[in-house]
């Protein structure tokens, strides 16, 4: 699996592209300043990217910038986005064209390889990693959507976390049959058309961070 | 010493006879400025012409009495200036700007001063001169009349002189006489500063005014300069001590993932990530030290400095009567511009030797950093200095430089704080 990593820090650069060679992914392109990202993402089309929010030269947040600019120039480029901290609004953003193969995370995360890998691996494939301290931080929101129960609103977390059905069951000790029950629940109430598209997947947490 | 005092004395004296040749001629100035003033004012409704002298006139009016402002500075009567701002983007000609200047009270006590401050200018001015003139006429008066062999009618208390006896008792006379004006002559110039201060100083109101400007102006400053600062360890953080422990995490992580596949890679990555964990430490340390020295907090300014100079290459002595603790935003501020100092010193001057000297009187902490390197440091140059300036403002303090070429450069700051509590004497009394 290609990738390209962007990261300024040299530290955070070398061990990233450590970590995914030893789990067998083709490091393809590496670049640590923000104007560098887009034309290597549009040059190098890799299966997945991964990016730091902040760069060089302004450090603000031009990784985030970058990864929306690709996308809409080449739609569904799965990227995972790392910053060292999150916030919903950033989310948000990066959800907004409704497409899958879109990750959201901690730079904390990758320390439990195992776990970071996999998600490399889930948004190279299309699905929706939002880091727990999104989803955390909107559960404790005040506003909920009120339309779900506390089950469904708990189900949608963990999707919006990019768990699949059979990962929700096992954390929430029902079955796998319970969960699509939820999830179906969960789009109708929403008011997402039904299709067999893991597009709704996102469509709801897109909900989920807009309420 | 006896002499130094005299000549002391000898030259106060010269100076204030000096100034009072300036005061007389200034005196002189202010009657054409009263009459202008005047006239265009009586002008002004007149249109075009009355708008264009007044401004000119004013301008003049102010120039003389900033000019006696400073006169009077000399003799320790310092008198601010009161004037109003001038509105931005006001137009050098025109109602507005007169409107500035006709509303500004500082304009009519000007004008009331300038008839009075003339007669008290002269008169005073006249009596400085007139006292060591007649004294000097007494000590040469004999020399002259041999010389010129004219008719003296009298001196002193001989009046008429009557013998050649009596003429040379001129002699000590008039050198009394002289000593006298001498002595007399700053205390007289004292009492003219005085009475022009009576019209030149600003209002209460506009004191307050100014310094409610002076507040406006700092407050920005203060918020900038701390907006900035945090801005800084956020980056410092950040780029530091943040990205090191998520380094460290990934390390271990990809050890933990490892260990049973190559041992060996393992070890390695292990003692890498000791090494990150120690220079996260040392980077949070340094920036714990930007952000408010431990030293400084456990020894207060004094021991902080010391502390300070001990880590500098060039040798550094420290001269302080600060015990006790200052307020905690005086110290940080004083330090940081002391460490600031320091630094530039050790950076730029190529000195081979620096002090610091610290003194606490009367609610006035007074730092003066001096060394002997090369001098010639500007002061408008780098934002290091401009920095400090400001960051002392905060506290109405001042700093000056003196940096001339070839050295030496002395810094000096003054911050006004309240004196010390005596709650933790016991760090400085010890030593």
């Amino acid at each position: 699996m290609r990738v390209v990593i962007a990261e300024d820090h040299a530290l955070l650069r070398d061990g990233l592209t450590r970590i995914l060679e030893a789990f067998a992914f083709d490091v393809v392109a590496v670049v640590d300043r923000g104007p560098d990202v887009l034309p290597t993402l549009l040059e190098y089309k890799p299966d997945v990217a991964v990016l730091d929010v902040r760069l060089p030269p302004t450090f603000t947040d031009e990784g985030l910038q970058a990864a929306i600019a690709a996308r809409r120039q080449a739609p569904g480029l799965p990227i995972l986005v790392l910053s060292q901290h999150v916030e919903a609004l950033y989310a948000r953003e990066l959800l907004s064209d409704r497409r899958g193969g879109v990750g959201y995370l901690l730079k904390d995360r990758v320390s439990d390889v195992a776990q970071f890998v996999d998600a490399v691996r889930q948004v190279a494939g299309g699905g929706t990693m939002m880091d727990p301290e999104v989803v955390a931080r909107l559960l404790d929101r005040s506003r909920p959507l009120d339309v779900l129960t506390a089950r469904e609103r708990e189900v949608l977390g963990e999707m919006a976390a990019g768990r699949s059905n059979a990962a929700i069951a096992g954390r929430l000790f029902v079955t796998e049959k319970a969960v699509s029950k939820h999830i179906n629940n969960i789009f109708t109430k929403l008011g997402l058309p039904p299709s067999e598209d893991d597009n709704r997947r996102v469509l709801a947490v897109l909900a989920y961070l807009d309420s | 010493m006896r002499g130094v005092e005299t000549r002391d004395w000898l030259r106060e004296g010269l100076r204030a006879v000096a100034s009072g040749i300036l005061a007389v001629a200034l005196a002189v100035l202010n009657f054409p400025l009263f009459v202008l003033f005047v006239v265009s004012l009586v002008l002004t409704p007149v249109l075009g012409i009355g708008l264009m002298l007044l401004p000119a006139v004013t301008a003049l009016i102010r120039l003389r009495a900033d000019l006696a402002r400073r006169v009077a500075g000399w003799h320790g009567v310092p008198i601010a200036r009161p004037y109003r701002p001038k509105p931005a983007g006001l137009a050098p000609i025109g109602w507005g700007h007169c409107k500035w200047i006709l509303t500004d009270p500082a304009t009519w006590r000007d004008f009331a001063w300038l008839l009075p401050g003339a007669i008290a200018g002269l008169a005073i001015g006249i009596v400085t001169l007139a006292l060591p003139a007649y004294g000097v006429e007494g000590i040469v008066l004999l020399p002259l009349w041999m010389y010129l062999g004219g008719e003296w009618s009298g001196y002193g208390v001989n009046w008429p002189i009557e013998s050649v006896g009596e003429g040379f008792l001129s002699l000590p006379q008039g050198a009394a006489i002289l000593a006298l004006g001498l002595a007399v002559a700053p205390y007289l110039r004292r009492f003219d500063a005085l009475f022009g201060r009576l019209f030149l100083a600003p209002t209460r109101a506009a004191e307050l005014r100014l310094r409610v400007t002076q507040l406006t102006v700092t407050r920005a400053d203060t918020v900038d300069a701390q907006a900035a600062e945090l801005r800084r360890i956020e980056r410092d953080l950040h780029d530091g001590a943040q990205t090191r422990l998520v380094s460290l995490g990934m390390t271990i992580g990809l050890a933990e993932e490892l260990v049973d596949r190559d041992p060996a890679t393992v070890r390695k990555l292990l003692a890498e990530a000791r090494e990150t964990s120690s220079t996260a430490l040392i980077e949070l340390r340094h920036l714990v030290r930007g952000i408010h020295p431990p030293v400084l907090a456990e020894r207060g300014l004094d021991g902080a400095v010391r502390a300070l100079a001990l880590t500098l290459r060039i040798p550094t002595t420290v001269d302080s009567d600060v015990t006790g603790r200052l307020e905690t935003p005086v110290e940080s501020a004083a330090y940081f511009a002391v460490a600031e100092t320091l630094t530039n010193v050790q950076r730029h001057s190529g000195a081979t030797f620096a002090y610091v000297s610290m003194h606490h009187t009367g609610g006035v902490l007074r730092l003066e950093i001096g060394d002997d390197g090369r001098g010639g440091a500007d002061p408008k140059r780098g934002t290091g200095l401009a920095g400090m300036e400001r960051r002392l403002a905060a506290f109405d303090g001042t700093m000056t430089m003196s940096s001339p070429p070839g050295g030496p450069t002395i810094v000096t700051m003054e911050l006004p704080c309240a004196s010390s509590s005596p709650r933790t004497m016991l760090s400085s009394g010890t030593d």
